[in-house]
């Protein structure tokens, strides 16, 4: 069975538009494990949330890119809710702690999300439909869209990070949060924010999704396992190396997918994460520490 | 203005702070001298918030502020220069400067002004300010440490070992920043172990011992004295 | 010392007779219940030497659990006439080989890189046994049919709703007597120092690696043991047991009990499982939803677990 050259080209272009979607997603994780130590057991299920919560307002409103900020918003807002109320309690005990009151946040979150909305999957409609016409290949473009907003969005919060006033707050309490809280930073705070902000990226790519493929309840595990692949095989902590590694992962998982079911085509992901974790634990995309 | 009354505190289980009380009143300079171990960059950590004690008060312009948060006390007016000066590595030198100038009721003007009085005193960090802060050599660390703290504009500044590892020129830079310190009117409560330097830039000093304060005394007797010094701490 | 050690077997062998009546007294379907309970409690239990006394947090029991139980379904299909012990060896002979794999992982990656590998096996195990229908019967599983419990020499007939239960407390109980020997052994010893303070342990000189390895084999093979015996209680096999969700479970049972008590995990179990059947004659299929706010008030307000609680209440 020969794999003809456009099935890879198409395979290339689908992994770096999944690899988007994952980047933005696996950016707010690393972003709220390299400031506050938390391992977000519950990331995928907000991406789920965002996925619903979007839906039910294009249901309503049918325009795409008021459910995209709706989302975004009010799952930053349940974000900053659950940090401060389940997660800040934690801060400074065990870290297994905060995996499993993370676990099982992640458990009433998919369990409530089939109480309210159902347990069948529902569908959101891409803004821009029909093909984009690649020398004789058609490519949706909406797919081209995606990634172009994930990386928009990706690239906004590096600005931020870099230059905007709050970044230096941000960097400051990754970097060192006693010394930050020192200078008057009043870390608490930045702590939920850089959950909030986590959380809205993460809706933000369950919206994203949408069109691509579904939304249910499941969706959420999953995003949750490749989110915390990236972010190991990316560098914990490490923003530019997630990017990359949710792109590296993500066409891993697309050519994959051209020998063996999408089902199967997973475990390249998670062989990845274990020949990362044996070789190179510290992350493929950095430096080796000296 | 600062005071610390019978404080104890922990580190888990260890008893470091086994009652310990000090004074500072505005505008001192106050010397903490003791071997290493004997808890005094403890002391510290406990006025700035970073731990908590678990028993005694520590009162700052009256109010009470054990177990407060350190963002809290920054903003009351305390600054502390940590002993591993705890620069943020990956922030540039104006970066870290600006961490101390997002303070509510600080406006453009005045960030201005406190950088470029930071500037003027510390030329060094003029030059660098675009590179990060990591890059910088053990005394310019140093100094942005201190330039870093002076950007909360405070009333009183921690001062944890201010000249651990420096060269004897830079030694004598920080003991001309002391004293510029002193004469703008911040008070300065100054964890040492360099004697003749802590003795000619404070007024008092409290010498520690195993946790506790053993023995208080204007620096002018201790200049004049040397036997306690020898006593407590061997030099 | 010595009158709480005596109050402690006393209280065992209370508890011990109680489950020993139990199915004599109870109707059908909580006789079915307490034995499962006890088998989770196993697997629980055997989660514990891990999590409670290593210090290393795996989310991936639901793999030893699920190959026990597979290799025991594969023993009972294949060798006729179906015989118990083979499918108990089996089992524990599968549980071992997939630990020892795991163990080699346990030694090379610490704390959360750790856990989230033993979620990925989790993981890639259920995609493999999902999708290799020929062997595994996929999303179906296997369905067979329960050997006669047969003790050469002692015993030979098919298993009633007693002495299965009976067999599966046995079994349990032992299995505990053996962990709590463990446990408190020097071995166990060693296996706490690594979680208090690993460092440490390992500039005193213990081979850390070493004790490590033989900690995930013996959790392992426990895990399996309790797979075989779920797998002899339903006579089936299916892939939603290797599924991460179980593993979750067990480490809940394991936090809510509380960790590194050996019994604390059974309790866990127990409890969890009571508010399982409680709540869902409320809730239907949603149980999960108060089930998994109260283990997450369980872990910020009471992270000692129910057994930790109790005892401080008690040393009051």
């Amino acid at each position: 069975m020969a794999i003809g050259f456009e099935q890879i080209l198409i395979q290339t272009v689908n992994g770096i538009v999944n690899g988007m979607i994952l980047a933005l997603v696996a950016s707010g994780l690393t972003l709220i494990f390299g400031i506050m130590d938390v391992v977000n057991f519950a990331h995928g299920d907000l991406v789920m949330l965002g996925g619903f919560v979007g839906a039910v307002t294009i249901a309503s409103t049918g325009n795409f890119w008021l459910a995209l900020l709706v989302a975004a918003v009010v799952i930053a807002v349940f974000g900053a809710v659950l940090q401060a109320t389940t997660l800040r309690p934690l801060i400074g005990r065990d870290p297994l702690q905060t995996i499993l009151a993370t676990f099982g946040i992640s458990l009433v979150l998919q369990k409530y999300a089939i109480w309210q909305w159902g347990p069948s999957a529902r569908r959101i409609q891409e803004p821009l439909s029909g093909n984009f016409a690649f020398f004789y290949l058609q490519y949706p473009w909406y797919r081209i869209l995606t990634a172009l907003l994930a990386t928009a969005i990706i690239g906004a919060l590096y600005l931020f990070l870099r230059y905007g006033k709050y970044g230096i707050w941000i960097r400051a309490t990754t970097q060192d949060r006693v010394m930050a809280q020192a200078m008057g930073i009043p870390v608490p705070l930045v702590h939920t924010a850089v959950f909030a902000i986590g959380a809205g990226m993460a809706a933000a790519s369950g919206v994203l999704f949408g069109p691509l493929g579904g939304v249910t309840q499941n969706i959420g595990l999953d995003f949750t396992l490749r989110a915390f692949i990236v972010v190991v095989v990316g560098g914990m902590g490490n923003l530019g190396g997630s990017i990359l590694a949710s792109i590296f992962i993500s066409l891993l998982e697309a050519y994959a997918a051209l020998i063996v079911s999408p089902a199967q085509a997973v475990i390249v992901s998670f062989v990845a994460l274990i020949l990362t974790l044996l070789f190179r634990p510290t992350g493929l995309f950095v430096p080796t520490p000296k | 203005m600062l005071a610390l009354d019978n404080v104890h505190t922990y580190y888990g289980k260890s008893h470091i702070l086994h009652g310990v009380s000090i004074e500072v009143q505005p505008g001192e300079v106050v010397g903490l001298l003791g071997r290493n171990g004997v808890g005094k960059s403890t002391t510290l950590k406990t006025v700035m918030g970073v731990v908590r004690p678990s028993e005694g008060g520590v009162v700052f312009e009256g109010r009470q502020i054990g177990g407060m948060a350190p963002h809290h006390l920054a903003h009351l007016g305390i600054a502390w220069v940590p002993e591993d000066r705890r620069i943020f590595r990956l922030l540039t030198v104006m970066e870290n400067l600006r961490t101390g100038l997002e303070r509510p009721g600080v406006t453009e003007a005045k960030r201005k002004e406190l950088l470029d009085k930071v500037y003027v005193s510390f030329p060094v960090l003029a030059e660098r300010r675009a590179q990060a802060g990591g890059t910088l050599s053990g005394g310019e660390q140093q100094m942005l440490a201190i330039a870093r703290a002076m950007m909360l504009e405070p009333k009183i500044i921690l001062l944890d070992e201010p000249t651990e590892g420096l060269m004897p020129r830079m030694v004598g830079q920080i003991s001309q920043i002391i004293r510029t310190l002193h004469e703008e009117g911040v008070a300065i409560l100054l964890v040492e172990q360099n004697v003749p330097l802590t003795l000619e830039a404070s007024s008092r000093v409290y010498i520690m011992e195993k946790g506790v304060v053993r023995h208080h005394a204007p620096a002018a007797d201790l200049r004049a004295n040397h036997a306690i010094i020898h006593q407590y701490l061997g030099i | 010392m010595r009158r709480s050690v005596t109050s402690y077997w006393v209280g065992f062998a209370i508890i011990l007779a109680l489950l020993a009546i139990a199915p004599l007294l109870l109707p059908e379907f909580w006789r079915r219940f307490v034995t499962e309970i006890l088998i989770w409690g196993l697997l629980a239990m055997s989660s514990d030497i891990l999590i409670g006394y290593t210090g290393m947090v795996s989310f991936g029991h639901s793999v030893f659990f699920g190959l026990g139980m597979y290799c025991a379904a594969a023993a009972l299909l294949t060798t006729k006439p179906p015989n118990l012990w083979i499918a108990v060896l089996y089992g524990l002979a599968g549980a071992l080989a997939v630990s020892l794999f795991v163990a080699y992982f346990a030694t090379r990656l610490r704390d959360i890189y750790f856990s989230i590998t033993t979620l990925v096996f989790s993981q890639i195990f259920y995609v493999v046994i999902f999708t290799w229908t020929d062997v595994t019967g996929g999303e179906n599983g296997l369905a067979f049919s329960q050997p006669p419990l047969s003790i050469p020499g002692i015993w030979s007939g098919r298993f009633t709703g007693e002495t299965l239960h009976w067999f599966v407390l046995a079994v349990v109980t032992v299995s505990f007597l053996i962990l709590r020997r463990v446990t408190q052994s020097p071995f166990g010893m060693v296996l706490q120092a690594i979680r208090e303070n690993e460092p440490r342990a390992r500039a005193i000189g213990y081979p850390v690696e070493r004790y490590k390895i033989v900690a995930v084999m013996l959790s392992g093979l426990f895990a399996g043991l309790a797979g075989v015996l779920y797998a002899v209680q339903n006579k089936f096999a299916a892939p939603d047991f290797v599924f991460f969700i179980v593993s979750g479970e067990v480490v809940i049972f394991n936090v809510m009990g509380g960790v590194g008590t050996l019994v604390g995990p059974v309790v866990g179990a127990a409890f969890f499982l009571l508010l399982r059947e409680g709540l869902s004659r409320y809730f239907t299929e949603y149980y999960l939803i108060p089930v998994g706010i109260i283990f997450t008030a369980m872990v910020i307000f009471m992270p000692q677990g129910l057994l930790g609680f109790a005892r401080r209440r008690l040393n009051q």
